[in-house]
Formats: C-alpha cells, structure tokens, sequence
C-alpha cells in the first residue's frame, strides 16, 4: 500500500531564480518535455540515453546553494561512462555498457525499523519533484580519483523525518535493489548481494546528505544509481549507494558491503581522511576527473579532510579515534 | 634450418609487431580517447604490455623444445627489451604524469605499499638484464651471464604479484584476470622442472639460454 506524506507546496512559494549551470541543456529539455510529459512510461523506451527529466518544472526552482563547490565540474559524458558500480560489472566502462536492461520505473522504496511511520513508498512520493535541489558535490573515490557533480535531490533528512524516526534508531540501513535479470554483476559473487549501506543517524540527518534523483538537470542514469541513491559527500564514493530499495531505522551499527568484503580497508565510516591511507595505497593525493576530459598532465591534487566538507561535518565526529573508526 | 637472411628479415615485421601496443596508446592519446581516466588507461596498457611480453619470453625456450623450431630463440632479446621498454613507460607514466609534482609521496608509496614496491623492484630488476644485452655483454660475462639473466624468473614474479596485490581485494571477480597471468607464469615455470630434473637425472647438462652463438643481424 501507498502512503502519501508531502503537501503539495504552492507554486507561489517557489522563488523563481535564474538557472546558472546547464542553462542551455535546461533549455532544450523545456523544448522536449511535452514529448516526455505525455508519460513517464515513456523513459523506458528512452533506454540509456538519459531521458531529460520528465517534468522539467522543479528544476526551474533551482538555486545556488550555500553547499556548492566551484571547482570545474565534471563532464555529462565523463561522469556517466566511469562509474563504479559493481552489479553492472567491475570495470569503469560495464555500467554504462550493461544497464541498458534495467528499469527504474515503476519504482518504490521499503521504509522499515525503528519508526513511527513504516510501508512502501512510491518513488514519487518519497521524493516530491517541487522540493528538488541542485547541489553541486565533490565526489572522492576511495580508488583516488575524484569529480565534480551537480546532483539533484532532496535533503535525506528531511524525507527521513517524515518517518518520525524513534529515539532508539541510532543508525539507517540502506539496500540495493537486488535484480540479477537486469543486474548482470549481480550474477557474479563479486560481493555479498544485495549492496548495503549505511550511516549513524546524526549523518543521515546532516543537511550536506543527498538523497538524489538527478544529476546535471537530468533523471539519474542506470549507471549512476537510477533512480534513487545517496550523496554522501564528505565520505568515500561507495557510501553513497545507489538504485535504493529499502530503508530501516536501526539500534546497532548495520553491516556495510564493503566493510564486510574487507574490514581492515573500508570502515564503516569511511570518511574521507588523507592522513590515514588505504592498506594499499596513499590517499593523501587524488586524480582529478573534471572539465573536458581526457587531459593526461595535471590531474593531480591533494586530498583535503572530510573531502572539504570538514567545517561542516568535522564536529560529528570530535570523540571518535580516526583509526579506531575510520 | 633458416637461411639467416630470413630470420633477419622475420626481425622487422616482428619488431613493429612489438610496437603496435606503443602505436595503439600513440593513436588514443592523439585522440584523446584514452577515457575519462586517461592516467589510469595509460598506466594500465603499458603495465598490461610490459607484463605480457615477460611472459612471452619466458614462453620462447618451451615453445621451442615443442615445436623444435630453434630460431624462435632469436627473437627472446627483441622480447625482453620490449617489455623492458613497457615497464619503463609504464614506471614513467606512474613517476611523471600521474605522480605529477607529488614526489615526496613516492618514497613513502615505494616503501609503504607493497605492491609499488614490488613492481619497482621487478622493474629495477629488468635494468641489468637489458644492459647486458649486447652480444658484447654476452660474450664478455660467458656462463655468468646465464646465471644473471635466471634473474627474469623471480622478475616475472614479482610483475604477477604487482598486479595482483592492486586490485581490491575481499572479491573474486577483480583478482581473475591477475590471476590468469599468474597462471601462464606457473604453467611456465613448472613446465621447466622436469626437464631440469631429467637432466640431471641423466647426467647432462642443460643446454644454455642463450641459443645458438651464430651472429645476429638487427
């Protein structure tokens, strides 16, 4: 069953602001989007080409946001054909090579655990089109290579909220959506399927976390996480999981893919630490993955702590012993 | 037999064989269409080609007690210099291009992580043997300088380890295709045992390495 929790926000409470970024990309989707109005079903005909978002409308309430990194962003082309996203396969290019098959729609997320308000939820339900935001985040792999993207999605806390979740939940458990039909590295036991994920509740709550649809004024890619996934900005890339099926409020510290696959290189909390490198190799230095592409000189740059986030995250985590719980 | 003009003349189009992986990189550089990690691409095609042509050296002395085909042996030294030209390509793509002007981290990588180290020690080790090359070399260092170029055995190893110490570990997909490599590098290596064995078995010595001393043309 269906629950329904967002109020539709009055059109005059929107403040109209200019679009700065993909101003002309914005452009061509109003020009397309009577096409693509007529039915979202239409997307899955659309395959992967990355259909312009549905109903371009919200993204007309786009604005600058006080999180916004000005670093030269990564290219569309660049951000959606290197991707690590191991149920589409291991190498860079498997993602947007293999998941032409998969459908994000219709789409609905399990909300379970320790809250007052639990079922399954309809993806448009859970993340209302008139509440998107733009925020554009540093991305940093724990592999050292680094982008710059333009997200699009709601703060995560203030869709968890509407669960009113209780005071014993001290961490949200997230899982992927489990798909071998449409997910050929799913067939592979690269890692213990389904992916899962998860953060202390002060994270998920933490108004720099992303709960993301679109990215680049556009609906999520199959290979980016379509159609729901989170942005964690301040931790390594594989915490912020993707194609979101399930999310549960839980007491005890749930177990993470990654953590479980290799306790001693990726902690549960994985936040991105220069001082502290990975068992096999620095983290101090990251390769960056931005503007055009394909430039062999200069990529280089140093890490910084809590990838740049630090004046805002860095008090999460005053008692914590980075090693202990890196 | 061969007449030696052929294999001389079998020596070119082989060497461009050799240089079409350099080519290939050449041409997608050109192009820029070495991927939206072209660092990566470019450390990973020339540790690929380096680690390749190693093997395939030590796959020529096998091949050719199968098939008697003795003038395979004259293209072993175009082989190891060819992979001694990719690891050093690929050793100077990691130290100038993607390294940049981060080079107090490198000493702290060479000793820290082991795989660098590895894979900086299987490089330093292909130094030696690629001075000692020449047919002057050869001839000046005698039987010592079998026993020195021995050294392409723990060498390969320690290329194999360096690929197979750097991809992520916990999962069993990623390590395949280090591992294939390390397979080749097993196969040939246990296939020498026996032959060894025999031989000492029998009482006879192990022909040298080296091949027939007859002059080579270049």
């Amino acid at each position: 069953m269906t629950k329904r929790f967002f109020d539709t926000i009055p059109g005059s409470l929107i403040t109209p602001e200019p679009i700065y970024h993909g101003r002309r990309e914005w452009l061509k989707s109003l020009a397309l989007s009577p096409l693509l109005i007529a039915g979202c079903k239409a997307e899955s005909t659309a395959g992967t080409q990355a259909p312009i978002m549905p109903d371009a409308a919200p993204l007309q309430a786009r604005r600058p946001s006080a999180w916004d990194t000005r670093d030269e962003q990564t290219s569309w082309h660049d951000a959606t054909h290197h991707n690590n996203f191991y149920e589409f396969g291991t190498g860079k290019g498997d993602p947007s090579r293999h998941s032409a098959r998969f459908k994000p729609r219709p789409w609905s997320v399990e909300v379970a655990g320790l809250a007052e308000v639990t079922g399954t939820f309809d993806l448009d339900d859970l993340v209302k089109p008139e509440l998107l935001e733009e925020r554009i985040y540093r991305l940093r792999c724990v592999e050292a290579w680094s982008m710059v993207i333009p997200w699009v999605g709601v703060p995560l806390a203030d869709c968890l909220k509407r669960f009113k979740p209780l005071s014993s939940a001290k961490y949200v458990a997230f899982t992927t959506v489990m798909r071998p039909a449409e997910m050929p590295g799913q067939s592979y036991p690269v890692l213990d399927w389904p992916y899962r994920e998860g953060l202390r509740i002060d994270e998920a709550m933490h108004p720099l976390t992303l709960l993301a649809v679109g990215m680049y004024g556009r609906v999520l890619p199959n290979q980016n996480g379509a159609p729901l996934r989170l942005v964690v900005p301040w931790k390594y890339g594989f915490k912020s999981i993707k194609s979101i099926v399930r999310i549960e409020f839980v007491a005890e510290q749930p177990v993470t893919s990654w953590n479980a696959a290799g306790p001693d290189e990726y902690g549960f909390y994985s936040n991105v630490n220069p001082q502290l490198d990975h068992p096999r190799w620095s983290q101090r230095t990251e390769r960056r993955i931005a503007g055009s592409g394909g430039s062999l000189f200069g990529n280089r740059i140093e890490t910084l702590p809590f990838n740049g986030y630090g004046e805002h995250v860095a008090s999460l985590y005053t008692d914590a012993d980075a090693r202990k719980y890196f | 037999m061969w007449p030696k003009d052929a294999i001389g003349a079998a020596k070119v189009p082989f060497l461009l064989l050799c240089l079409l992986p350099l080519a290939g990189i050449g041409w997608d550089i050109a192009h820029q269409s070495l991927g939206p990690d072209p660092v990566a691409q470019l450390e990973h095609r020339t540790g690929d080609w380096a680690l390749r042509l190693l093997l395939a050296t030590l796959a020529v002395t096998p091949l050719r007690r199968v098939t008697g085909f003795a003038p395979l042996l004259r293209f072993r030294r175009m082989l190891g210099l060819f992979a001694f030209f990719y690891a050093t390509m690929h050793l100077a793509t990691y130290l100038i291009i993607d390294l940049g002007g981060f080079w107090t981290q490198l000493f702290a990588e060479i000793v820290k992580r082991p795989y660098i180290t590895v894979g900086f020690l299987a490089w330093a080790g292909l130094v030696p043997l690629a001075l000692t090359s020449t047919r002057g070399m050869m001839r000046r260092l005698g039987r010592r300088w079998t026993q020195l170029h021995r050294l392409v055995y723990p060498i390969a190893l320690l290329a194999v380890l360096h690929f197979l110490w750097l991809v992520k570990s916990g999962q069993k997909i990623a390590v395949r295709e280090p591992l294939v490599y390390l397979a080749i590098f097993a196969v040939l290596m246990l296939w020498r045992i026996p032959w060894t064995r025999l031989a000492a078995r029998l009482g006879l010595r192990e022909p040298p390495a080296t091949g027939s001393p007859a002059p080579q043309r270049r």
